[in-house]
């Protein structure tokens, strides 16, 4: 009797959040999926069922290789780059020093910004010639680059600017992490003899791992899902160099209104994100040492 | 009990008498939404506020609600969405270039369909044949012009001067033009470029419209009026941008890569470019914040000068009942009409698309004022519809691809379009 009742207190409380799931996440999952397998209704012709032709069209199309494969370098260069800053100036504002709020502040400024904003402050240092970027480049005689206009450095523009932005949001985290470590764990370390390096190596490594791990998930799904600055800066061009999986998939449903093809191209958005979390949680997860 | 009996009673008797209120207002007046886009600067929103606020002050059976939708292409993705779930605008302002998506959403109804009195064809007659053709097609008149452009050269006099040229001689053929761009290209002691000659923007959404111009100056055309076919690889097309790339990669006075459409103002305000290829919109920009003297001339040719239009046409939504469409069809003519066209010119920059707006008195001051917009005008004759096919943001986009990767040397002009024609074929195959 008391079990039932407790049941039905626990699922009522679950209810809330159920729901909302099942709405704005789970139902819009299987619609997605449902509406990859019909062709795209246009006027007055209907949707009908293709099977599994989008996706054999996806296959075949370069521009989603192109996208995939842009996204993957995205993927691969900001997130190890944007954690390591991000841990390396964490350290640096955790030690006392004078200002410490203002540099803590400072590193933590770019997050604040809107990417718009940002993307425009970055559009006017990328130009060329007069750009502040490029002037410098020319005190070395490397002068005359259109880094935004260029397919071989409009990507790396962006993750520059991926990094900038994003290294001072998962400093937070660290700093936080790095403020929950006990100062007798370390006391005790350095009265072992432990130098500066193993400290940091045998203590504050394994101690921040959650937080490195959550940081990653985030960094992963950020590097799929952020794409204010591709349309600000770029809009994907020059020749598709910049444009990104999330890019395109909006390109092809909102600009092309092609709603059944960009369904293909989310459902392999999702199974993609879900390997990805599949793996973390279920793999990288067992690894990680909880207090 | 939260209510008692009589605030309950008092509650319906209040509902019922909203309800009546309503039901009276929804029989004297017709209510419709117009979406538009702002595009230019200045405070655009409310001049529009301004002319329906007249509109509705002669017409108070008629109750228009201005919704500013974001640019041309937020517009268009509000106007589709809205559609598609059944809530349409009545009216919108859209690019011209939209029409056969429109068309093909099967969302629009043609403008041409409501003109049947001898009036109303006399008011459809008073465009500019050149703008009403980008909105003509399987013999239906879709839209009319309202906020349109067209490309122009700005070129900065005092360059020419320094450069030992006539300021009042701008280029009239491509030749021309390279040579000028010769002759103003400046560099600094180190041999780096401190002053290119020409800056035509290539970045994705403008340069499919400029190449327009430069194909239809080698006398080719990029696509047929059903927009079912285009002509890429057509060898005048192919001339067309070998000529782009060769002015930054053989006579060295474009800037190399890409030049954004965005900052080419910027640039040649600065004097780092000498000419550019922009938009009438950005005359009264530039008029306010040049230090020197600029010119503003029509395309050069090869051999004929030609450039090409732009710009937002007026459009009525079909899922509206026939009083929302009459009314629409009303405010269309009202915001087509000679004043208020020619209004909508001095405060904005945009091209009257038709000639009688051209001889209201607001417009003759403003010529006085502004001499360098009667280029605009000269020059309409000679242009050409910009880039428009079914499918178009695809099409488009893969133009704009093809000509990145020429621009940028990643492939050679006849590559990159032969593979652009290969890929717009497979997309318009099922509208031929």
């Amino acid at each position: 009797m008391r079990d039932s009742r407790n049941v039905l207190y626990g699922s009522l409380l679950l209810l809330p959040a159920a729901v909302l799931l099942w709405i704005f996440t789970y139902q819009p999952i299987l619609t997605t999926l449902y509406h990859s397998f019909f062709s795209t209704a246009k006027g007055k012709r209907a949707a009908v069922f293709i099977g599994v032709d989008n996706y054999a069209r996806m296959i075949d199309d370069p521009v989603f290789w192109q996208a995939l494969s842009n996204n993957v370098v995205y993927a691969l260069v900001t997130i190890p780059v944007s954690m390591a800053l991000a841990l390396a100036m964490a350290l640096f504002v955790n030690g006392r020093m004078a200002g410490q709020g203002i540099v803590r502040m400072a590193y933590f400024t770019p997050t604040v910004l809107p990417m718009v904003a940002v993307a425009n402050i970055w559009l006017f240092f990328y130009a060329p010639s007069h750009g502040p970027i490029d002037q410098f480049l020319g005190l070395f005689g490397l002068g005359h680059n259109n880094l935004l206009g260029t397919p071989n450095t409009a990507l790396w523009a962006l993750i520059v600017i991926t990094i900038w932005k994003e290294a001072g949001f998962f400093m937070i985290f660290y700093l936080a992490a790095l403020q929950q470590i006990s100062p007798t764990l370390i006391e005790a370390a350095r009265l072992e003899g432990a130098t500066a390096l193993q400290v940091f190596r045998r203590l504050t490594v394994p101690l921040i791992m959650p937080t490195t791990l959550f940081v990653m998930v985030n960094a992963l799904i950020g590097a799929f899902r952020l794409v204010d600055h591709v349309i600000a800066l770029t809009k994907g061009g020059p020749d598709n160099s910049t444009t990104l999986l999330l890019f395109y998939l909006y390109e092809v449903g909102f600009q092309y209104w092609d709603t059944g093809y960009a369904a293909t191209l989310t459902v392999f958005l999702l199974v993609v994100l879900a390997v990805v979390a599949l793996f973390q949680f279920g793999y990288l997860d067992k690894k990680v040492h909880y207090r | 009990m939260l209510f008692n009996k009589r605030s309950a009673l008092r509650l319906t008797a209040i509902s019922l008498s909203y309800l009546a209120l309503s039901a009276t207002t929804a029989l004297a007046e017709t209510k419709i939404d117009f979406y538009y886009p702002v595009q230019v600067g200045g405070p655009v929103t409310k001049v529009i506020d301004g002319y329906v606020e007249k509109f509705m002050a002669a017409n108070p059976d008629i109750a228009v609600a201005p919704i500013y939708a974001g640019n041309y292409n937020d517009t268009t993705t509000k106007a589709l969405t809205a559609a598609k779930a059944g809530t349409p605008p009545t009216v919108a302002v859209l690019l011209a270039t939209d029409v056969f998506t429109l068309i093909d959403e099967d969302v629009i109804e043609p403008v041409g369909s409501f003109a049947t009195s001898a009036e109303d064809k006399a008011w459809i007659d008073g465009f500019m044949p050149a703008y009403l053709k980008s909105a003509q097609t399987d013999g239906q008149l879709w839209s009319v012009p309202f906020q349109r452009s067209t490309a122009v050269l700005y070129y900065n006099k005092q360059a020419f001067k320094d450069a030992g040229l006539d300021g009042e001689k701008y280029p009239t053929t491509w030749e021309e033009m390279v040579a000028a761009g010769k002759a103003v290209t400046a560099k600094d002691a180190n041999g780096q470029v401190t002053r290119w000659g020409v800056g035509i923007a290539g970045n994705v959404g403008s340069a499919q419209w400029l190449f327009g111009a430069l194909s239809a100056q080698n006398s080719a055309k990029l696509v047929n009026d059903e927009g079912t076919e285009t002509y890429l690889t057509d060898l005048k097309v192919v001339e067309a941008l070998q000529f782009w790339v060769d002015l930054s990669t053989k006579d060295g006075i474009h800037p190399p890569g890409i030049f954004e459409w965005g900052t080419a103002p910027a640039d040649f305000l600065a004097g780092r470019v000498a000419m550019i290829w922009h938009t009438t919109g950005n005359l009264t920009n530039l008029r306010k914040n040049a230090t020197f003297e600029f010119g503003v001339a029509p395309f050069p040719g090869h051999p004929t000068p030609a450039s090409v239009l732009g710009g937002g046409n007026l459009y009525i939504f079909k899922d509206a009942s026939d009083e929302q469409k009459a009314a629409a069809f009303k405010l269309i003519k009202f915001l087509t009409s000679d004043e208020i066209l020619a209004d909508w010119a001095v405060q904005t920059g945009y091209v009257a698309p038709r000639d009688d707006s051209w001889k209201t008195e607001t417009l003759k001051t403003y010529m006085v004022e502004a001499p360098q917009a009667l280029v605009a005008l000269e020059q309409i004759p000679d242009s050409v519809p910009e880039f428009s096919t079914h499918e178009n943001a695809r099409t488009t986009k893969i133009l704009n691809d093809a000509l990145a990767a020429a621009l940028t040397g990643n492939k050679t002009p006849a590559e990159a379009l032969g593979d652009a024609q290969a890929e717009i074929d497979k997309v318009l195959k099922p509208y031929r």
